[in-house]
């Protein structure tokens, strides 16, 4: 299903992109692996820890508040901030096809839906930190037992604000980033280009917050 | 018209596959959600199941990165050589979980077998304390950057 490229072109010849795609996408996505290194080198050091670790708390047991209808609910918000940003990357993807098809209309609109998703998952977390401290928890202190009911250590909490609080801040940026693509999509700098291109861009790394998220919550709420 | 008909077929198809990928990832997505919230209501104890659970979780998860990457990332229809410069380099990956988690495991049982004292220690059980006690630390003092 990748590309077809016709036979007995010269690839890297020169004068053309061997990949078929502009420099500033192939960038993008060498980014993403350089930041897809990290946040598995985060989430592995996390998995080592825990291994090396006699007894842990239950995430079931931590994380099971819900704004407004208190504790005993777990998973439900996590669940709910999930599809918040799945959907925004459905959104991002929208947008991008929108721009394929120069419907400058189509890209705003679905650009917007995908800041206020992003928007909305930061407000989610930032209740769902606020609420942690408030029972105690931040970085160096750790009120919630092992699930066995010994004393658990504060690395259960340093781990999850600090990578929850990385992934935040790249969801933060995404938002930026989508911000300054909305503003210039609504000034018609990409229509005066004639591509949207820079979308795509944004996209990649938009799909790529979400792509953390997923491994994130898999390893903090689920295993 | 020809064009405009095609145009339209196109951007039907696209937005069919997104409405199709995006139906697998909620289905996937409370497919783990059940099976996590199934641990916890059936409070299943240590054991071959309930790791087998959370195997079956991590795989769910690696069908969704599949889905993200290949169809809303693109991936999947670019140059096979671009693929492969994402693809391969992430086998890395595939070393570094198992090498650490097998690292960190061996470590517990080493820390356990020559640290009687470190053993007992994460036996005792903690007092029951009042939820929302700020600040509260355990009966144990934490040294920074202890590993426990």
């Amino acid at each position: 299903m990748a590309q077809a490229v016709p036979t007995g072109q010269k690839l890297w010849g020169g004068g053309k992109s061997p990949f078929n795609v502009e420099y500033g996408k192939i960038m993008m996505w060498y980014f993403l692996m350089s930041d897809a290194f990290t946040f598995g080198a985060f989430l592995i050091s996390y998995g080592t820890i825990r291994f090396a670790t006699n007894g842990w708390p239950d995430p079931n047991h931590v994380f099971n508040s819900f704004p407004g209808l208190g504790s005993g609910f777990p998973l439900l918000f996590v669940s709910l901030m999930t599809f918040i940003l799945i959907i925004s990357s459905v959104t991002m993807v929208l947008a991008v096809h929108a721009g394929h098809r120069n419907d400058k209309k189509g890209v705003v609109k679905n650009l917007i839906l995908t800041i206020i998703g992003g928007a909305a998952f930061l407000a989610c977390q930032a209740w769902e930190w606020t609420h942690l401290y408030h029972e105690g928890a931040w970085w160096g202190s750790n009120p919630f037992p092992n699930a066995d009911g010994t004393q658990a250590t504060a690395n259960f909490s340093n781990f999850f604000f600090t990578i929850t609080g990385f992934h935040g801040f790249h969801v933060f940026s995404g938002v930026i980033i989508n911000i300054i693509m909305l503003i210039m999509t609504l000034n018609g700098v990409f229509e005066r280009r004639g591509h949207y291109l820079m979308i795509e861009k944004a996209g990649l790394y938009w799909h790529f917050v979400d792509l953390v998220w997923v491994f994130v919550f898999t390893c903090f709420y689920l295993i | 018209m020809a064009h405009n008909a095609g145009a339209h077929h196109d951007a039907d198809a696209t937005k069919k596959e997104v409405v199709r990928i995006t139906t697998y990832l909620t289905i996937l997505t409370l497919v783990e959600l059940a099976i996590g919230f199934y641990m916890y209501k059936a409070d299943l104890p240590e054991g071959f199941f309930r790791h087998f659970l959370k195997g079956v979780i991590v795989i769910l998860m690696l069908w969704k990165a599949f889905y993200i990457v290949a169809y809303f990332m693109h991936l999947k229809h670019e140059v096979k050589n671009l693929i492969m410069t994402i693809v391969v380099p992430l086998f890395l990956f595939i070393w570094f979980i198992i090498a650490f988690l097998y690292d960190g495991a061996s470590y517990k049982n080493l820390r356990n077998t020559y640290d009687p004292y470190h053993k007992e220690q994460s036996q005792i059980k903690m007092e029951p304390s009042e939820h929302g006690a700020h600040g509260a630390h355990g009966t144990e003092a934490q040294k920074e950057g202890a590993l426990d």
